[in-house]
C-alpha cells in the first residue's frame, strides 16, 4: 500500500525539483498526445521547446521570447502576492484589458500631438484602469463578503464585451474606413511602447524586470512581504499580528490589477498596436499557470514566464510546420499546471511504501 | 490471583525517528480502575491505540480473558469487548442524541428503541441525559456523557477514557466518578488515562507510569502522594513555582461593561464583564472552554474591537487600538491556539518572532524587517526559555507543542509587558515545562507586571493567581482572593451560580 507521510518540514529538494519533474512529465505525457493525434512525438516536442531558442531561424523567435514573456511575468508578478495571501484574483485578464483600453483611450485623445509626456500619461491611466477594475470584486468582497474567485472571473466577460464596443465605437479609428480597431499606437511615436521592435525590447519587458526586483525585496525584506505571506499561512495569526484583512484584500487586488493593466497597456501601444476586438489573447490566464510554475517566487516566476513563452512560440511552429491543432498546445500548457500540482505533494509529504495490513 | 483481562506484553511500536512504546506489559484485572500516567510524548496514546486497534504494534502481544488478542480495527476491539471514550468527541451538532448513537452502531435498532435503553442506562448509571435533545445544545459534560452511554451500550469488559476530565466543571466530574466506580464494582475495567494526578490518586487502584515509551513505574495510587508520582512521571524532581507575596499597585488594567456580540455562530457575546487588574498581580480567570475564553482574549489583544471606554490601560480608553497600537504601549497577549494563532506553522522560529515582536523589539526599520536582529531576538527567547529546537531556522510546525508553548510564552515575556494576557498557558505541556512557565509567569508579577492568566486548569490557577475569578457563558464572576478558596466554592463560581455562592460562602 502507498501512504503519504507528512513531513515536519517541506522538502527543500522537491520544492525546486518539482517544477522541473513537471515539465519533464508534461513532456512524456504531450509526446504521447501527440503521437495519438498522429503525430511524431519526438519532433514535436523538439519543435515546441527547443527550435525556438536553437534552430537556424531562433534569431526571429528570441525575441518573440520577451515580447511574450513581458505581459506573462507583469501579470504573475501582480498575482503572486494576493495569490500568496489568499486571494485569488481569476481575473487578471479583464484587468488587463481595461488597462489597454484606459492607455490607449489617453493615448488616442492627443494624437498627432508629439510630445514626451503622453507615454507616461498613458502607463498612469493603464494602471488606473487595471486597478479600479481589480477593486470592484476586491471591494465586493470586503463590504458583502462576496467571493473574488466568481465576481473577477466573471468581470473578464464584462471587459471583453467592452473591449468590442471600444474597438467598433469610441475608439475605432476615424481614418480606418468603417473597419474595427483603432489607430496603430505603434507607429505613433509618442505613445508607442517599443524600444527596439526588431530585438523584442519595449517597456513592458523593462518594467517587468523592475517588478521583479521589486517583488523579491518586498516579499524578503519587508513588512508586507511578511504580513503577506503571514495572512496567507494562518489569517488568524496575521490578524493577530495586526494585519487587517480588508486593507490588504484591497492592496493585493489592487497591485494584480494594477500590473496586469500595465501590462495591457505596454502590449496595446507595442507588440499588438492597436484596440481591436481579438486583443486579448489568454495572458490573463496563463500568467496564473505561470504564478504557480514559479512557486509564486519573482525569480521563479522570471524562469516560469520564460518557459511559458517558449511553449506559445513553439506551439506556433509546431502549428504551421506540423499542423498541429491550437487546441493540443493548450491542452499541453494546462498539463503543466496539473502535473505541478500533482508533483507538489511531494514537497509536503513522504511517500512510504507499506504492507498492507492483515485483518 | 485471578486471570487478567487484559495481559500486554512486550509491546513495542516505533515511528519514523521515535520509539512510541518499547516493551510495554502490564495487567488490568475485571474490574479495576488502572491508570496511565505519563507526560504528553510518553507513549500514552499510541498504547491505548493499540488496545483498541487503531495501531498494530511491530513486536508483543496482548491477551483478553486468557485468549489472544490483537484487533486489527476498532470495530474487533468493540466486538472483543474494549470501548473507548476519546478526548474529542466525535458527535454531530445538528443531531440528536439518540440518532448520534445510532450513527455508531453497527446494526442501529429503530430510534424508540434507542431512546428507551438510553434512558435505561443513563437511569441505572446516574447520568442524567434526555435522548432526543440536539447535541448542538449539550454542554461538555453531557456530550461526554452521550459518548460515554454509546460505549455502555455495547456493555463493554474493558472502558479506556483518555483524558475524561480536562472539559468538565468540579461537580461534573464528581457524576462522572461515581459512575466509573459503579462501573467498576459490576466488574467493567477501566484504563484511565490522566496526567491529573488528585483525580487518579481518589479513582484509581493501580497505575502504570510511562516515561519515554517505556514503563518506568507501578504504584498504587491511593498511597503514593501526587509529588512522588509527578517525579516518577517526569523523571527528574519537580520544581513547584515559587511564589513571594506581592505588594500590588495601581490600576493598570480596567473593563468597564465590556459587552460583545459573538463574533460567529459558534462563539460566546461576552456579557457585561468589569473588573480592575493591578500591577504586579496574577488574576486568574477560571471556566470550562467555550464561555467566552477566546472571545475576552480577542477583546484584549486587539483583534476584536469594542465600544469606547470598555476596555482602559492606564485611564485611558483602549477599546478601539488594533494589536500593534496595544503592544505598543505594553499590553501584551498570548493565545490559546499556538498553531495557526499564537505562530504561523509553516514559518520558522525567526519569522514567529517577528509577528508580534515588531514594535516593541524595533524589529522593522521603515518598513523594513530586520532578519538578524529578528534571529537574535528568536535566539534569546530559545536559549531563556529552554526550547529545544536546533535553532530559530526551523518551521514552528517542526517544535513539539510544549516546547513551541515556551517559545509562544517566552516571545511575549521578553518583551517585558505592563500587562500580559495568557490563555491556556500549559495545555498540552508536560509537567516540568509546565513548571517552567508558571513560575515565569510569577516572575513577571513579582517585577510589576500585571498577569492575567486564562485557564482551564483549576489547579494551576490556584497555584500562581493572587485573584481568582470565573467565566460562565460570558460573564464574569466577581474576583475573590485565591487563598482559602475551596473547591467546592470554585465549583459553584465555575457553574454560574454567582447568586447562590453569596447564600452559602461567608466571604
Amino acid at each position: 500500500m502507498i501512504m503519504l507521510e507528512k513531513r515536519a518540514q517541506p522538502s527543500r529538494v522537491w520544492t525546486l525539483a518539482a517544477p522541473i519533474f513537471a515539465v519533464l512529465l508534461t513532456m512524456i505525457c504531450g509526446g504521447l498526445l501527440f503521437a495519438a493525434l498522429g503525430k511524431d512525438p519526438f519532433e514535436t516536442i523538439r519543435t515546441i521547446f527547443f527550435d525556438p531558442l536553437f534552430s537556424e531561424f531562433a534569431w526571429f523567435y528570441r525575441p518573440q521570447l520577451l515580447i511574450k514573456g513581458a505581459p506573462l511575468v507583469l501579470i504573475a508578478i501582480g498575482l503572486s502576492f494576493g495569490f500568496r495571501a489568499g486571494i485569488w484574483n481569476i481575473g487578471a485578464e479583464g484587468q488587463y484589458i481595461v488597462g489597454a483600453i484606459c492607455g490607449a483611450a489617453v493615448g488616442l485623445a492627443f494624437y498627432p500631438t508629439e510630445s514626451i509626456f503622453i507615454f507616461p500619461m498613458m502607463i498612469a491611466a493603464g494602471v488606473l484602469g487595471g486597478t479600479l477594475w481589480a477593486l470592484i470584486p476586491g471591494i465586493l468582497k470586503v463590504k458583502f463578503d462576496t467571493n473574488e474567485i466568481l465576481v473577477s472571473l466573471m468581470l473578464v466577460y464584462v471587459a471583453e464585451q467592452l473591449l468590442a464596443s471600444m474597438a467598433l465605437g469610441a475608439l475605432r479609428n476615424p481614418d480606418g474606413m468603417g473597419f474595427p480597431g483603432s489607430r496603430n499606437l505603434a507607429k505613433y511615436d509618442s505613445a508607442t511602447s517599443w524600444i527596439s521592435e526588431n530585438a523584442g525590447m519595449h517597456w513592458g519587458v523593462v518594467v517587468a524586470l523592475i517588478a521583479v526586483i521589486f517583488a523579491y525585496v518586498t516579499l524578503s525584506r519587508h513588512l508586507f512581504g511578511f504580513n503577506v505571506r503571514l495572512a496567507g499561512q494562518s489569517p488568524r495569526a496575521a490578524r493577530f499580528a495586526g494585519v487587517n484583512p480588508s486593507t490588504l484584500i484591497l492592496i493585493c487586488m489592487g497591485i494584480s490589477g494594477g500590473l496586469a493593466g500595465a501590462a495591457g497597456l505596454f502590449e496595446v501601444a507595442g507588440p499588438a498596436g492597436q484596440i481591436s476586438i481579438d486583443f486579448n489573447v489568454g495572458y490573463g490566464f496563463t500568467a496564473i499557470i505561470v504564478a504557480f510554475l514559479g512557486r509564486l517566487h519573482p525569480i521563479g516566476i522570471l524562469l516560469a514566464a520564460g518557459l511559458m513563452a517558449l511553449t506559445y512560440i513553439g506551439g506556433e511552429i509546431a502549428q504551421s510546420n506540423l499542423g498541429l491543432p491550437g487546441a493540443a498546445i493548450q491542452l499541453m500548457q494546462g498539463m503543466l499546471l496539473f502535473f505541478l500540482l500533482m508533483v507538489d505533494v511531494l514537497s509536503n509529504y513522504r511517500v512510504t511504501f507499506r504492507r498492507a495490513r492483515v485483518i | 490471583m485471578n486471570q487478567p483481562l487484559l495481559a500486554l506484553t512486550g509491546l513495542t511500536k516505533a515511528y519514523p525517528g521515535v520509539v512510541a512504546n518499547k516493551d510495554v506489559s502490564f495487567e488490568i484485572a475485571p474490574g479495576e480502575v488502572h491508570a496511565l500516567l505519563g507526560e504528553n510524548g510518553a507513549g500514552k496514546s499510541t498504547l491505548v491505540k493499540t488496545i483498541y486497534g487503531l495501531v498494530k504494534p511491530d513486536s508483543g502481544t496482548m491477551t483478553l480473558n486468557g485468549a489472544p488478542y490483537a484487533p486489527a480495527e476498532p470495530r474487533a476491539a468493540r466486538a472483543s469487548g474494549v470501548a473507548m471514550v476519546f478526548q474529542h468527541f466525535s458527535l454531530f451538532d445538528a443531531m440528536n442524541v439518540a440518532e448520534n448513537i445510532a450513527l455508531g452502531m453497527e446494526n442501529p435498532p429503530p430510534q424508540r428503541e434507542i431512546a428507551e435503553r438510553v434512558r435505561a442506562v443513563s437511569d441505572q448509571y446516574g447520568l442524567p441525559l434526555d435522548p432526543s435533545r440536539i447535541v448542538g445544545e449539550l454542554s461538555a459534560g453531557e456530550r461526554q456523557r452521550v459518548e460515554i452511554i454509546r460505549c455502555l451500550l455495547q456493555d463493554p469488559k474493558l472502558l479506556i477514557m483518555d483524558e475524561p476530565t480536562s472539559v468538565l466543571t468540579p461537580q461534573e466530574v464528581d457524576i462522572l466518578f461515581k459512575t466509573l466506580r459503579k462501573l467498576s464494582a459490576e466488574g467493567t475495567a477501566i484504563l484511565y488515562i490522566s496526567h491529573k494526578l488528585e483525580e487518579i490518586r481518589a479513582l484509581c487502584e493501580n497505575a502504570t507510569v510511562l516515561r519515554l515509551g517505556q514503563v518506568v513505574g507501578t504504584c498504587d495510587p491511593r498511597e503514593t502522594s501526587a509529588r512522588d508520582m509527578a517525579e516518577l512521571m517526569v523523571g527528574s524532581a519537580l520544581l513547584v513555582p515559587e511564589r513571594a507575596a506581592r505588594p500590588t499597585g495601581e490600576t493598570v488594567l480596567s473593563l468597564q461593561g465590556l459587552s460583545a456580540k459573538a463574533p460567529h455562530r459558534f462563539g460566546t457575546a461576552l456579557r457585561d464583564i468589569s473588573i480592575e487588574v493591578q500591577k504586579g498581580e496574577v488574576l486568574g480567570i477560571g471556566g470550562v472552554a467555550g464561555n467566552g475564553q477566546d472571545e475576552l482574549v480577542a477583546a484584549l489583544s486587539g483583534e476584536m474591537r469594542t465600544a469606547k471606554g470598555m476596555v482602559n490601560y492606564q485611564g485611558q480608553s483602549i477599546s478601539q487600538l488594533g494589536p500593534n497600537a496595544r503592544r505598543k504601549i505594553g499590553l501584551l497577549t498570548a493565545p490559546e491556539e499556538r498553531m495557526g494563532h499564537a505562530a504561523a506553522p509553516d514559518m520558522s522560529l525567526t519569522e514567529n518572532a517577528v509577528l508580534t515582536a515588531t514594535t516593541r523589539q524595533k524589529l522593522v526599520n521603515k518598513g523594513f524587517v530586520n532578519w538578524r536582529k529578528a534571529r537574535s531576538f528568536a535566539e534569546d527567547v530559545i536559549s531563556t526559555f529552554d526550547v529545544r529546537t536546533p535553532g530559530p531556522q526551523n518551521t514552528a510546525r517542526s517544535l513539539s507543542g510544549g516546547n513551541l508553548q515556551k517559545f509562544v510564552i517566552g516571545r511575549e515575556i521578553m518583551q517585558t509587558p505592563d500587562v500580559l494576557v495568557v490563555n491556556q498557558p500549559t495545555w498540552g505541556v508536560d509537567a516540568s515545562a509546565a513548571a517552567s512557565i508558571r513560575q515565569a509567569l510569577l516572575d513577571l508579577a513579582a517585577k510589576g507586571t500585571a498577569v492575567i492568566c486564562i485557564s482551564q486548569d483549576l489547579d494551576e490557577l490556584m497555584e500562581i493567581s493572587d485573584r481568582f475569578a470565573a467565566l460562565n457563558e460570558g460573564r464574569l464572576s466577581d474576583p475573590r482572593p485565591a487563598q482559602g478558596l475551596t473547591v467546592e466554592e470554585i465549583g459553584l463560581m465555575l457553574g454560574g451560580a454567582h447568586d447562590m455562592e453569596v447564600a452559602h460562602v461567608d466571604v
